[in-house]
């Protein structure tokens, strides 16, 4: 029964994510129209809706071409290398309430925000294989920024958000929510220490207890990384498409091509649900009696849909950033993640604690 | 022995050894930063616009030395010159630097009629639209130098905004001249056709709105941060080494050389017409962006007044041996039909000599310099291109430089091909 739910749930999920990231990329196409001054596509479909389907078509059809001076194994892996983890974080992000009696997160880890940042990282192995694999010049500079880019930006965002796990890591967070018995101790059953389904909790309370107002720096730093972490502008160094053609791709084609495109997006849509549950409050609203974890089933559609509203919101921003802004340089880029973002992250964690411990009245 | 320990003893060694010591460390040296990459940058390259090729020699990111090769779109405009008459030469023009073909046509027309000696008498009709005509053009250039710039940059929606704009400019060429982009316009000793009926409305309709987008384009650009770390104090020339290499236009201007052909040696009306010319401090890729921004600025100005000022009258020169006569006449009386079957099979008579003319184009100065043996074709047609010679400076721009500043650079130098292989 439980195996039965959670299949149910991934493939929910995975379908919904694949959805959503073959029309986030008819978004971006209209979205930059808007901020262009141009139509965009709107010839498939009313409004283009028929687009993706299209696209996906010709991405499909076309011929899969694959240099003969490339390395093939490395070179066949990387795009399901890159593609796979940025489908997998969603595992542990909880992206509802209840639904009926079934909690709407696929595996509540505890250890949830460690797992984000593992498969996160393991990202960034499809795109270095990815400028290895091709033997050719262009998409090996685009891997080798690529790696240094990620590798600075994950320790800026690892840090980021450990002021948010002290700040709900405080003692009667359940208390202060209903305490035993009450929906919350249902959600929060068996949790502990880096579960996000906690950090959703603390946020439920109040607007005010968003982690955006509590912690905005944190905020501030994980935003600009998941920038980088994703390759979207102004961090989109490893594509450059003026500098480096088209960067790490530069040699795919066809569906292998496609997969890194849809990577881009998916890892969007992780890194918009990950800032949503984090900063913005997961699931809940502070109002209309939507804080509390749902009873009734139209509730925990409603709190479905919260969440996605969020993220789209979330993602909205990556795509209307993306058609603003200009592109670091290589050297820019790093100075501003070890120079900037590590030594405020770092910062942040230390004014944190030391106010934790005022308020906790100078015990340890 | 390690090399390092190697390196200790032959620094203790004593000032006797110093010279070989120093050629030893310098071959280890080379050893220990390891090889160098070539990266071939073109000529089909998204960032070259068009066919430049760069051969980069990399260190890291860093490029150590930078080839430009030049000449994949030589075409042999010079050569195909000397076959044809002054007029049938006009279309080629158009093909030089295709992104200001009216100023081309203008400057080409103007270099023809200085060889005449006809240059001063043109109507005041026909110099007032070529000074729109070339303005136009500057216009047109600049909104693409920019856009393009900021888009080698990353912001992509600067340079689809600018094409918004330069897509209206095409509009009003179309209607002045029948073409958007080949114009063809001048002929010697005149003009194709006249403004059309209320085209001058339109182009003040134009102005008021081109105007706006500058600022926007202004607001969205000059103060961002990325942007000016992208560009300022990046691809420096200064002063002299600008002169050095014979730069022109706005990227001599942006090193704070205060030249512009317009004010130097006016020709046409400039001379009366208030415009300023704006000069850079530094020499950077920012202070050519900044210059061409202003330019465009000057350029509305310059457009607004000439369409103030325009006089009536004729368009072409009364001189039918330069000229084609009316067609009515031509087939009603015998001088005219003399005129017209001569000017069109054998061209115009030019005098036997040589004459350099050049033009403040968009891209610099942009100078003809012709031979004439006498007859209706030269005998020596040599195109000075501005593009070529500000892309002499790369090598020494690109020293030093990391490969994402390229772009930046070769943005910031607005070239074109066309022009520069000829």
């Amino acid at each position: 029964m439980d195996l039965v739910s959670t299949m149910v749930k991934i493939s929910g999920v995975v379908g919904v994510l694949l959805l959503v990231v073959a029309y986030m990329v008819l978004a971006e196409r209209r979205i930059s129209a808007w901020a262009q001054d141009r139509m965009g596509p709107n010839r498939v479909g009313p409004w283009g809706l028929i687009q993706p389907i299209a696209d996906g078509l010709k991405f499909l059809l076309k011929e899969d071409f694959t240099p003969n001076y490339v390395k093939q194994p490395f070179f066949w892996i990387a795009p399901a290398i890159t593609i796979v983890p940025a489908l997998m974080v969603f595992a542990v992000l909880p992206f509802g309430s209840f639904l009926g009696s079934q909690k709407m997160v696929i595996a509540d880890l505890n250890i949830g925000v460690l797992y984000t940042f593992g498969i996160v990282s393991l990202g960034v192995y499809g795109i270095v294989l990815a400028g290895y694999a091709a033997n050719s010049k262009y998409p090996f500079l685009g891997g080798i920024r690529s790696s240094a880019q990620i590798i600075s930006y994950e320790i800026a965002m690892g840090m980021s958000v450990v002021p948010i796990f002290m700040l709900i890591g405080e003692p009667g967070l359940l208390k202060s929510l209903g305490g035993e018995g009450g929906a919350w101790a249902k959600f929060l059953a068996g949790t502990e220490g880096l579960n996000f389904s906690r950090v959703v909790a603390y946020q439920a309370e109040s607007l005010f207890n968003w982690l955006i107002f509590k912690q905005p720096l944190a905020f501030l730093i994980f935003l600009v990384a998941a920038f980088a972490e994703t390759n979207r502008l102004p961090f989109d160094l490893p594509e450059a498409e003026t500098e480096l053609v088209a960067g790490y791709h530069t040699e795919y084609s066809s569906m292998k091509f496609a997969l890194f495109f849809l990577a881009e997006y998916a890892n969007m849509i992780a890194a918009s649900g990950l800032l949503v549950t984090l900063f913005l409050g997961g699931w809940s609203l502070p109002f209309l009696g939507l804080d509390d974890p749902a009873t009734s089933v139209l509730g925990g559609v409603l709190h479905i849909l919260i969440f996605m509203a969020k993220v789209f919101a979330v993602m909205f921003l990556f795509i209307w950033v993306r058609w603003t802004l200009p592109r670091f340089r290589y050297d820019q880029l790093m100075q501003l993640g070890w120079k900037r973002f590590v030594p405020l992250a770092l910062a942040n964690i230390v004014i944190t604690a030391f106010v934790l411990w005022t308020v906790a009245g100078g015990q340890a | 022995m390690s090399r390092v320990e190697e390196y200790e003893y032959q620094d203790a060694a004593g000032q006797g050894q110093q010279a070989a010591s120093e050629a030893m460390s310098t071959a280890e040296e080379e050893e220990l930063q390891g090889e160098k990459m070539l990266l071939n940058m073109g000529p089909s390259h998204p960032a070259t616009h068009g066919v430049l090729r760069l051969i980069l020699e990399l260190d890291g990111e860093v490029i150590t030395k930078a080839t430009p090769d030049v000449g994949y779109l030589h075409r042999g405009d010079e050569k195909i010159a000397e076959n044809m008459t002054y007029t049938q030469f006009i279309p080629y023009t158009d093909r030089l630097d295709y992104l200001a073909p009216l100023a081309n046509n203008v400057a080409y027309a103007l270099a023809v009629e200085k060889l005449l000696g006809v240059e001063r008498d043109l109507p005041e009709r026909c110099q007032y639209i070529r000074v729109i005509c070339c303005e136009l053009a500057r216009l047109s250039s600049h909104l693409l130098g920019i856009g393009a710039m900021a888009m080698d940059v990353g912001a992509m929606t600067a340079f689809l905004y600018t094409f918004t704009d330069r897509e209206k400019i095409y509009n009003l060429i179309e209607a002045l001249t029948g073409a958007r982009f080949t114009t063809t316009y001048t002929r010697i000793g005149g003009l194709s056709r006249d403004m059309p009926e209320g085209w001058a409305e339109q182009c003040r309709h134009f102005l008021t709105e081109v105007v706006h987008n500058i600022d926007e384009l202004d607001r969205l650009l000059t103060r961002n941060r990325i942007f000016v770390d992208r560009t300022r104090e990046i691809g420096t020339l200064p002063k002299e080494v600008a002169v050095d290499y014979g730069l022109t236009g706005p990227n001599l201007r942006a090193s704070g050389v205060e030249f512009d052909l317009r004010k130097a040696h006016p020709y046409l009306v400039y001379d009366r017409l208030r415009f300023d010319v704006p000069i850079g401090t530094v020499g950077d890729c920012y202070d050519r962006y900044l210059v061409r921004l202003e330019e465009m600025r000057q350029s509305v100005g310059l457009i607004e007044q000439c369409l103030d000022q325009m006089p009536g009258g004729p368009i072409n020169l009364e001189d039918h041996k330069i000229t084609l006569p009316p067609k009515e006449r031509v087939l009603t009386s015998m001088e005219e039909l003399i005129h017209q079957f001569i000017n069109v099979t054998q061209g115009v008579r030019a005098p036997p000599g040589e004459v350099y003319f050049s033009a403040e184009n968009p891209k610099g100065e942009l100078g003809f310099y012709i031979h004439s043996l006498g007859g209706g074709t030269p005998n020596r047609l040599k195109i000075r291109a501005p593009s070529f010679v500000n892309l002499s400076s790369l090598p020494y721009l690109l020293q030093g430089c990391m490969v994402s500043d390229v772009v930046a650079i070769l943005g910031s130098l607005d070239f074109v091909m066309g022009e520069c292989d000829r």
